[in-house]
């Protein structure tokens, strides 16, 4: 295809937070089909019976891990708010600057409170049993 | 001599009227994963302290396997919609881009396809 002149967007705007908070859906949503990967090897493995799920646990238990699992908590509870605030919009609710950017600080508060006390719940409700 | 009315020679030429098919399914699964995102998450939760005997079981208690079914379902079908968009705005080759396309789509029905039938068999084994 021969290169032709592309007129300027993203790159010529003042970079504000809400423009954030949109590339992280993306980010988020792309971060969440590892852990749709994750949950499906997760129920394979304990289909495949008690062997095969006490060697997923084993690999679900390791630090590594928990700290993808803890991203993956943080994705969800983002794409999940940010999801409601796009839901939102599009019944024609919150378009105004204002609120925008209001709703941008409500959905990352939401979501780091929320990613904070799903992992806390997860690794520190008790011993990880085999 | 054209037998054909004018009404058929431009019926199937336009617009499909489907242009908004892609986000309505966007927003209508998002609807959908909403509660049940939210109710697999919080029942995944406690699932590290429990015992095989005890995660078979709750996967395989009562509606249960109804809702972890449909929540792998729609939660695919998301992604799937949503990767598409991804690779369309910022894979510029149209060689790779189908290519990915036709990938994603692929190991999304694969995943979907593995997350049902694991949940099936765990939920259908014979009570012992």
């Amino acid at each position: 295809m021969p290169e032709r002149p592309v007129s300027p967007h993203v790159t010529v705007y003042k970079w504000t937070y809400t423009m954030t908070l949109s590339i992280l859906h993306r980010v988020s949503g792309l971060a969440l089909c590892i852990a749709l990967i994750a949950l499906v090897s997760w129920l394979l493995a304990a289909a495949a019976g008690p062997a095969a799920y006490a060697a997923a646990m084993l690999v679900l238990a390791s630090l590594p891990v928990k700290i993808l699992i803890a991203i993956a908590l943080l994705a969800l509870s983002f794409h999940f708010a940010n999801g409601l605030r796009h839901l939102a919009w599009d019944a024609g609710w919150g378009f105004e600057r204002a609120q925008a950017r209001r709703s941008a600080a409500v959905v990352v508060a939401v979501a780091l409170l929320a990613a904070l006390a799903a992992v806390l719940l997860m690794f520190w409700t008790g011993p990880v049993s085999r | 001599m054209n037998l054909r009315t004018p009404l058929s020679r431009v019926l199937n030429h336009g617009a499909a009227g489907e242009g908004v098919g892609h986000w309505w399914q966007q927003r209508v699964s998002a609807l959908a994963l909403a509660p049940l995102s939210l109710w697999l998450a919080l029942s995944l939760l406690p699932m590290p302290t429990r015992n095989y005997a005890a995660v078979t079981a709750w996967i395989g208690m009562g509606v249960h396997p109804v809702l972890l079914s449909l929540t792998v379902l729609l939660a695919f079908w998301h992604a799937w919609l949503g990767i598409q968009v991804v690779v369309e705005d910022y894979v510029p080759r149209a060689g790779v881009k189908t290519a990915l396309l036709l990938l994603c789509g692929f190991a999304a029905g694969l995943l979907a396809a593995c997350g049902v039938y694991a949940v099936l068999r765990i939920a259908l084994r014979p009570l012992t």
